[in-house]
């Protein structure tokens, strides 16, 4: 009981620091404290708990590529499950988990089960959107709307969004009917329907946007960046807290630009380059002992203030 | 540099049409023409074929892509690693494609009569 006490008083014990060092897997707990959404990391279940009691938490993984099993991480699922085995471990349990995209490598049926039995244990409610290997089966798209779709009353190739707490959530889609040349895409439709849903809602909402592709260009040689993505956020322009969490690019990266902060997550599957480090994207090879420190978690944590961001690398296999 | 690759294209056609010719003696077979997918390009990125070719995509990244006609008129299976597609153009004109995945990815082919 003392060491619940230590917890909630925001330290943790040498012993749970080293069992936190030892686990390995990925994802990013997010927290909304004030309206303001803010990233604690897996490892911070003393300021999770801390968190917990002003507002709630949710998580966000990503990229899980079910189905890979190239050399740069045979076992796609095995680190997947390593993040939900520590999902499951939260000693405050998040009010659901977004799930940012490529679920799946090929879009095959036993793919997505496979995601919903690994990802379903973790006994938390899951908000989708589709990456683009989730929309690469013969309907293009199909299996992935009859399966998460209908799931959340998306609209088109799969957009929607619902409340929590005050904070309204945008799921988006940028990885549908692309254009040769181009980048990630929300397209015509899409805009309209976000312009309509944040109509109705004060300035002083909170809004958290999630879409696989960055909603900001990254990097446009790699296609790291979405080509309309000024028109949406020029939608989100009033209000006074937008986050957007993306993945795609398998790396934690941060932005600031007025209100709107962006954020990508890492990958549980396999990391990617960073830009322009490499002669193109994909799987990045690293030695095997090194795999899960690659994909370790970074605890990032920032205000809506303009205060900097504080950023926290958690280098498990240094530790 | 478009010369260049086209030259390649060409003695990557001729190349094949050799070895078709050593081991089937017989009539002429169509012509096929091998674009490999490498670190997220088409190379080549330009080929020029004779109507009746096919072209043969085959992908040696570690990831999966796929060929898009530039307004969708056909598109591929997803084309993971070592894997490959296959398509014969009879038509001459031009064709623009993309790939589905990755649309910063582009190649054109030139048919000719």
């Amino acid at each position: 009981m003392a060491q619940d006490d230590d917890q909630g008083s925001g330290d943790l014990s040498r012993r749970q620091t080293l069992e936190c060092m030892i686990w390995a897997g990925t994802g990013v707990l997010w927290t909304i404290a004030g309206g303001v959404p803010k990233s604690v990391g897996l490892l911070g279940t003393a300021e999770a708990a801390e968190a917990a009691t002003k507002g709630f938490t949710f998580l966000q993984i990503s990229d899980s590529h079910l189905g890979f099993s190239k050399p740069a991480n045979p076992h796609a699922d095995d680190t997947l499950k390593e993040a939900i085995g520590h999902i499951r471990a939260l000693k405050n349990k998040p009010t659901f988990m977004l799930h940012t995209g490529d679920i799946t490598h090929l879009s095959k049926p036993a793919e997505f089960d496979a995601a919903e039995q690994l990802i379903g244990a973790s006994g938390v409610d899951v908000h989708y959107v589709p990456g683009e290997h989730d929309i690469v089966d013969e309907g293009v798209g199909k299996a992935y709307m009859e399966r998460y779709g209908t799931r959340s009353k998306a609209k088109g190739s799969g957009w929607y969004s619902f409340d929590q707490n005050g904070v309204h959530f945008i799921g988006l889609v940028n990885v549908a009917n692309l254009k040769a040349g181009g980048l990630g895409s929300l397209g015509h439709d899409q805009l309209e329907w976000l312009e309509d849903d944040v109509k109705g809602l004060a300035d002083s909402t909170p809004i958290v946007v999630f879409a696989h592709i960055p909603l900001w260009t990254v990097y446009p040689q790699w296609g790291w960046g979405t080509e309309d993505s000024a028109v949406a956020l020029g939608y989100l322009k009033r209000f006074g807290s937008v986050t957007v969490l993306n993945g795609h690019i398998h790396q934690l990266m941060q932005k600031v630009e007025g209100n709107v902060t962006f954020h990508t997550a890492r990958s549980t599957a396999f990391p990617q380059p960073a830009p322009g480090t490499a002669p193109s994207p994909g799987p990045m090879l690293v030695p095997a002992e090194k795999l899960r420190t690659v994909l370790g978690i970074r605890e990032v944590e920032f205000k809506q203030s303009g205060s900097p961001l504080a950023v926290t690398d958690t280098a498990l296999a240094d530790s | 540099m478009l010369e260049k690759t086209w030259r390649a294209a060409t003695a990557v056609a001729f190349a094949a049409i050799l070895g078709m010719g050593l081991a089937f003696a017989g009539p002429a077979r169509a012509e096929e023409v091998v674009i490999k997918i490498e670190n997220f390009t088409f190379n080549p990125d330009a080929v020029a074929i004779k109507a009746g070719t096919t072209i043969k995509w085959t992908n040696d990244d570690d990831i999966p892509h796929s060929v898009v006609e530039a307004e969708t008129k056909f598109r591929s299976k997803p084309i993971d690693s070592g894997e490959t597609f296959e398509m014969t153009f009879t038509n001459p004109g031009e064709v623009n494609y993309f790939c589905g995945l990755h649309p910063h990815m582009k190649g054109k082919i030139t048919v000719t009569p």
